[in-house]
């Protein structure tokens, strides 16, 4: 608890400054979790730069969300170190937008969108918001509304931001769970599966948004996939994980037989199906097969 | 219109009306709070720490309403103590722990009850309220304990909001999800015995959770819900006073019965089975909008 107090009250002071110019989005350098004697990965270094959509891969509690975590410094490394444009990491930065993995919301919450996605926004502000009528609105509070309208907006929820989010689809809560990542103008997105329990229609299409909004506003993006079809042609870069270490790099370079077969230590297939679906098949134990962001034998969804 | 003033030449009439209006306030308020976190168990728990707590004082010849208030306090930190597994699902369901409290306060309530022989009529009055008997000491500490504890959760109102929806995401902002939780339950444990001295602490329900649920049902905006709170619950209770005056039955069963009655009516308000409920929504927003 000791430690959660002061990452508290250490973000309080660090979280409004400025990033350092030029710096990369994300850089980790031989990082490693651990959690008591159990090495969760080690060794593990990758850069992201401004502005590219890259989707952190690998097999099922490897602990690609323990490192989402490490990033927004609700997970201390154990080792090596992490840099978030160029400063270490701190909770409540501005400028890093974080969107955990989720179940959906509880069908009974009784909040509407709009004041989800509003909390992105001075969600950690003391005291109420006064609603303010007509002509007594202050200027601070018609922008913050304007901002959750645009939010809204741009990530087309307004036939049903209104209403309790606890009554939404999934893919309608995560396009409101997008518009609060993104309130505070992040320029790194940390996306926790987001297209985890939706359907194929949905998450093309929240794969669609998620690059339009890197590209149109310039934010890098890191996406927790277990699964990199969906995402594929839009990706810049891939990274997988490893307990020993990642490999990143573009989609042509990482995803091959040979860099997945040395990064697991294990023989990997990387079959290219004919309509360009990517199909990875391996098997690290007897009998199990090996997801490893790709599509385990044949039955991949289209 | 006379035997409306005529109520209030009565100092114990004043003294309820007094008491119950602040309580019924801070009650709803924070239980609103209470019914976004799923945490009624909690609350009905609170609420059965104030019995030990004021049989204790009385055994002890101190103010049974600080007794209450000292116990629930600390039985919050108690629930505090063991907290619901990390959020990463959302809500969780409330641990056992909370069971274990009630099981244990409600245990030494009747101890200290048998102890003090002379407190045998005065059971009812902790279980089930005693509102036509507050003395003006007690209404004194009754208002001083609600205008804190309103404006402590005026103070965390906003990232206490974000902390009950998306606990994972507030801590990722810098929000101190823990500590606003064992603040919260303070809070709370301070409603739930102020409550039970209006009500009982068998009956808290019916001024923390039944106004802020109706409220809920009602309307999903925040700011209208906790508003709508404290009017649903200040109307059952000055409804409730009046009945008891007028009639032989105790106020607690009226303040009950009126709010579970407009919780029931929520159930019919839109003229709208739940699953249409949708559609209706959405035009309601369209015109909000």
């Amino acid at each position: 608890m000791s430690v959660s107090l002061r990452l508290g009250r250490r973000s309080e002071a660090d979280a409004g400054v400025a990033p350092v110019p030029d710096a990369a989005a994300l850089l980790v350098r031989d990082a490693a979790v651990a959690f008591g004697e159990r090495c969760l990965w080690r060794n593990v270094s990758f850069a992201l730069e401004r502005g590219m959509f890259a989707a952190l891969l690998g097999p099922n509690g490897v602990g690609k969300s323990t490192l989402l975590r490490a990033i927004v410094a609700l997970q201390p490394l154990s080792e090596g170190e992490i840099r978030v444009f160029g400063l270490p990491p701190v909770r409540g930065r501005r400028y890093v937008g974080y969107l955990p993995q989720r179940r959906s919301f509880d069908a009974a919450l009784r909040v509407r969108g709009i004041d989800v996605v509003r909390l992105g926004l001075d969600g950690t502000r003391w005291g109420i918001p006064l609603p303010g009528i007509g002509p007594f609105i202050t200027a601070g509070e018609r922008a913050a509304r304007q901002r959750v309208t645009e939010l809204i907006r741009l990530v087309g929820a307004e036939a049903y931001a209104h209403r309790p989010i606890g009554e939404l689809s999934g893919g309608e809560q995560q396009r409101l769970l997008l518009a609060q990542a993104l309130a505070r103008r992040p320029r790194l997105l940390l996306l926790d599966e987001p297209l985890d329990s939706l359907d194929i229609a949905n998450q093309s299409a929240i794969a669609a948004l998620i690059q339009r909004i890197c590209r149109d506003e310039d934010v890098a993006v890191l996406m927790v996939a277990h699964d990199v079809n969906p995402i594929v042609r839009y990706l810049d870069r891939v990274i997988y994980l490893a307990p020993e270490g990642a490999a990143s790099g573009s989609v042509e370079e990482v995803i091959t037989s040979e860099r997945l077969s040395a990064l697991y230590r294990t023989p990997i297939d990387v079959l290219r199906a004919s309509d360009g679906r990517l199909v990875i098949v391996g098997a690290p134990e007897e009998g199990t097969p090996f997801a490893i962001g790709g599509h385990t034998g044949v039955h991949g969804p289209r | 219109m006379n035997g409306l003033l005529e109520i209030f030449s009565y100092h114990f009439m004043v003294n309820a009306f007094r008491a119950g209006t602040i309580v019924a306030l801070a009650a709803a308020m924070i239980g609103w709070f209470a019914v976004l976190r799923r945490e009624s168990f909690a609350a009905h728990t609170l609420a059965v720490a104030s019995v030990p707590g004021a049989a204790g004082a009385t055994l002890l010849g101190t103010s049974a309403t600080g007794g209450g208030m000292l116990f629930c306090a600390i039985a919050a930190l108690a629930i505090a103590a063991f907290p619901r597994g990390q959020s990463a699902r959302g809500f969780s369901e409330e641990p056992a722990v909370i069971g274990v409290v009630q099981a244990l306060a409600l245990a030494s309530g009747f101890l200290f009850v048998s102890l003090y022989h002379g407190l045998l009529t005065g059971t009812n009055a902790l279980l089930f309220g005693n509102v036509l008997g507050i003395a003006d000491t007690q209404v004194l500490v009754l208002v001083v304990v609600a205008i804190g504890a309103l404006a402590a959760l005026g103070a965390i109102a906003r990232p206490l909001l974000f902390a009950s929806i998306d606990p994972l995401v507030a801590a990722a902002h810098g929000v101190r999800v823990r500590l606003l939780s064992t603040f919260f339950l303070l809070l709370l444990g301070l409603a739930a015995a102020e409550a039970s001295q209006i009500v009982g602490a068998l009956l808290v329900f019916a001024l923390l959770v039944l106004p802020a649920a109706t409220a809920q049902r009602l309307t999903a905006r925040p700011l209208t819900g906790l508003a709508l709170s404290a009017a649903l619950g200040l109307a059952a209770t000055w409804l409730g006073l009046l009945l008891a005056y007028y009639t032989p039955y105790p106020a607690s069963f009226y303040i009950t019965t009126l709010a579970f009655a407009a919780f029931a009516a929520t159930r019919w308000s839109r003229g709208v089975p739940p699953w249409r409920r949708h559609a209706s929504t959405s035009q309601a927003c369209e015109e909000v909008a």
